[in-house]
């Protein structure tokens, strides 16, 4: 699905990343966890194609493609997706408009028919249903007054609109409660399947209780410093992280 | 000091006229408006039009409207419209009752007014002179002050427009839209439309002012709207300017407010080469409420320039502005507000904002809110801010798979929106969202 080599960074000129590797194949969950200020919503953030991050040496392939050439509503086009850790309002724009201009966005890019309105509304219900949303949430505006939790539940309703085939969700839990995270974690369980793969970025583990990854890759200082099953996230709960970053870099690498 | 002695010939200009133009009335004139004619062409002659050296118009060089001698509409051939052509003009989003003036005089062969209750009358300005009817001696011109070169050549020139009395206790269902169609096919025309609305007590209304243009016309309309708002009244105005493209529009509009009265402006500003509005609104009684609210496109070199005052006289009242503003190319805009808190006017509440978004490095805006206080138990707060559209909310667009075009397209949609909302007819909402592209060039999304 992706493939990352020796990926590095800027921001403002400072180096965020500092060669990271991570290759993620169809039908798997990764995790990325590390500590604030790693450079895990960089690495989000520069996959979707935010021109604000300047990729200074590596290479991204996505479906064998060179994702870095794509503009971001390319990229979109071919199926990634970033749940934002902060999403943006727009008033005066209508969920049922912003998406359905985007799926027929994304339909035409591939040669497919526009969806018909009534095929695009019996779709929107359905999927709100999903995050428990009702269905005034089609006529009010993108985010508009949403609280934060709502905000991160449109993210999710967004990804199973969208359907795309590499889901990347930043800090998805930061700021839900209890039960918030399991509507969210449910619409992420619904998404998932052989032939799409999420990366989840996040920085506790909670998250990793509805949603169970495949690999876990710890970011530290730009790098993944070290890789694991779902297990390794039960011992970064108990020790922090501190323990890795004095420890040995041997599993450095790339996973899958 | 070359422009001041332009504008000095201008002002000579519009005094020479004046005879021919006289000459050419058959019928339209009378005693009452001649009498006004000569005291205001005396301060006609007297007065300078404003120039860059004049504080409430330094942002505005006024050299594109001054420096073309433009004669009055009404001294020239009459221009000849048809139906087809009023259907084109006219606002079809509501239902309402319909004035229509060309180049400023009441066409009743075009004008649609329904079934009124009694008492109401919604028709003409000369007609209401020529009947003698008292409401126009005891309020026309009565609240307005510090006149300008522009005042005066309204006043020297003032023959019709729109004339609305809804009294005490009536409540007006259809809005009353008032098409003000300018412009000449051969002739560089100017025109003088003068509004006098008067709103009783408890009386309630909508009013909505239109102006177009002919198409490919060169043409200056030199407005003046009064707006009376007795104790307990609503009233509600909307104006959306779409004169043509190589138009110059002005217009003060003069608001007085009684207690307890709600009083909302809507102005929505697209068209003409070159715009000013002056809005005042004197609030004198308590517990009074007024809204003034802006949205102005602009595009190549088209000038914006809105200048508002609310003077705050008496306790206990509310305002608020928010004023915004869209502006490509090479367009101008201009924002002057200013909150006068009179010393008695204790528990004031008055808030104003400015907000103006530059999609291209060559447009610009002047603003500059201002707030005088002199009662010291008020709460005030003003703003204004200059910005282009938003990158990250860009990037989150895009990244949906949309385009560029129709993301920015959703960005100015969203930044309009607070001010569109405010509106209170239903069609005329998304009407509004359709101007605001079709006059920016954009896809509508």
């Amino acid at each position: 699905m992706i493939s990352i080599k020796n990926l590095k960074v800027n921001i403002e000129g400072k180096e965020i990343l500092k060669g990271l590797n991570l290759q993620v194949n169809a039908g798997e969950v990764h995790a990325i966890m590390g500590p604030n200020g790693s450079g895990k919503s960089t690495l989000a953030n520069v996959l979707t194609g935010n021109e604000s991050y300047e990729v200074t040496e590596g290479e991204v392939t996505y479906n064998g493609k060179n994702l870095l050439e794509l503009s971001p509503e390319d990229r979109a086009r071919e199926g990634l997706f970033l749940a934002f850790q902060y999403p943006v309002e727009i008033p005066g724009i209508s969920n049922a408009t912003f998406l359905q201009t985007a799926i027929n966005e994304i339909r035409k890019y591939n040669g497919k028919e526009e969806l018909t309105p009534k095929e695009f509304l019996d779709m929107m219900r359905k999927k709100a249903k999903v995050v428990g949303m009702d269905d005034s949430l089609i006529s009010r505006a993108v985010n508009a007054g949403f609280s934060g939790g709502e905000k991160k539940r449109n993210e999710i309703f967004q990804l199973l609109m969208l359907q795309p085939k590499l889901a990347i969700l930043d800090e998805t839990d930061s700021g839900l409660d209890i039960d918030a995270l399991k509507i969210v974690s449910q619409g992420v369980n619904e998404y998932k399947s052989d032939d799409n793969a999420v990366i989840l970025v996040t920085h506790y583990q909670r998250l990793l209780d509805y949603i169970v990854p495949d690999y876990i890759h710890v970011l530290y200082d730009g790098r993944i410093i070290k890789s694991g099953g779902k297990d390794l996230a039960l011992e970064l709960e108990e020790k922090g992280y501190d323990w890795i970053k004095e420890g040995e870099f041997d599993s450095v690498g790339t996973q899958g | 000091m070359k422009s001041v002695v332009k504008n000095r010939k201008a002002n000579d200009w519009y005094v020479s006229l004046v005879e021919n133009f006289e000459a050419k009335l058959n019928g339209k004139d009378n005693l009452f408006l001649k009498d006004l004619r000569k005291s205001a062409v005396g301060k006609l002659a007297a007065a300078d039009f404003p120039t860059l050296k004049t504080e409430e118009w330094k942002y505005t060089n006024l050299n594109r409207v001054l420096n073309k001698e433009f004669i009055h509409a009404a001294s020239v051939e009459k221009v000849e419209l048809t139906k087809e052509d009023i259907d084109k003009f006219k606002a079809e989003d509501f239902e309402y009752n319909l004035l229509v003036f060309i180049n400023g005089i009441f066409s009743e062969e075009f004008s649609e007014v329904g079934k009124l209750p009694k008492n109401i009358f919604i028709g003409s300005l000369n007609d209401g002179i020529q009947s003698g009817n008292e409401f126009i001696k005891n309020y026309l011109g009565k609240q307005i002050e510090n006149k300008t070169a522009f005042d005066h050549l309204n006043d020297t020139y003032m023959l019709d427009g729109a004339f609305v009395v809804i009294p005490d206790g009536t409540v007006l269902e259809k809005p009353i839209q008032i098409l003000n169609i300018s412009g000449h096919p051969n002739e560089l025309t100017f025109n003088t439309p003068r509004n006098l609305i008067i709103a009783g007590q408890n009386a309630q209304a909508s009013i909505f002012f239109k102006y177009v243009g002919i198409e490919g016309s060169k043409y200056f309309t030199n407005s003046v709207t009064e707006i009376y708002v007795a104790e307990n009244a609503l009233v509600n105005v909307y104006k959306i300017e779409l004169e043509d493209v190589d138009s110059y529009h002005i217009e003060r509009t003069e608001v007085y407010q009684k207690a307890n009265s709600i009083f909302s402006h809507y102005n929505f500003t697209f068209g003409g080469s070159l715009v000013r509005n002056d809005i005042n609104s004197k609030m004198d009684g308590e517990n009074i409420e007024c809204h003034l609210n802006g949205l102005y496109i602009g595009r190549d070199d088209q000038h914006f320039d809105n200048h508002t005052f609310i003077d705050h006289a008496k306790p206990n009242c509310y305002s608020n502005e928010l004023y915004k503003g869209i502006l490509d190319d090479k367009a101008h805009g201009v924002f002057s507000g200013k909150i006068q808190v009179d010393k008695d006017a204790q528990k004031t509440n008055a808030y104003q904002s400015n907000k103006t978004i530059l999609l291209s490095k060559d447009a610009s805006i002047d603003t500059k809110p201002q707030l005088e206080i002199y009662a010291d138990d008020v709460k005030c707060s003003h703003g204004a801010t200059v910005g282009h559209l938003d990158e990250t909310a860009l990037f989150y667009i895009l990244s949906r798979g949309i385009p560029e075009e129709k993301a920015k397209s959703m960005l100015i949609t969203a930044f309009a929106e607070d001010v569109v909302s405010k509106v209170k007819i239903k069609g005329l909402k998304e009407k509004l969202n359709h101007l605001i592209f079709e006059h920016l060039n954009r896809v509508e999304v």
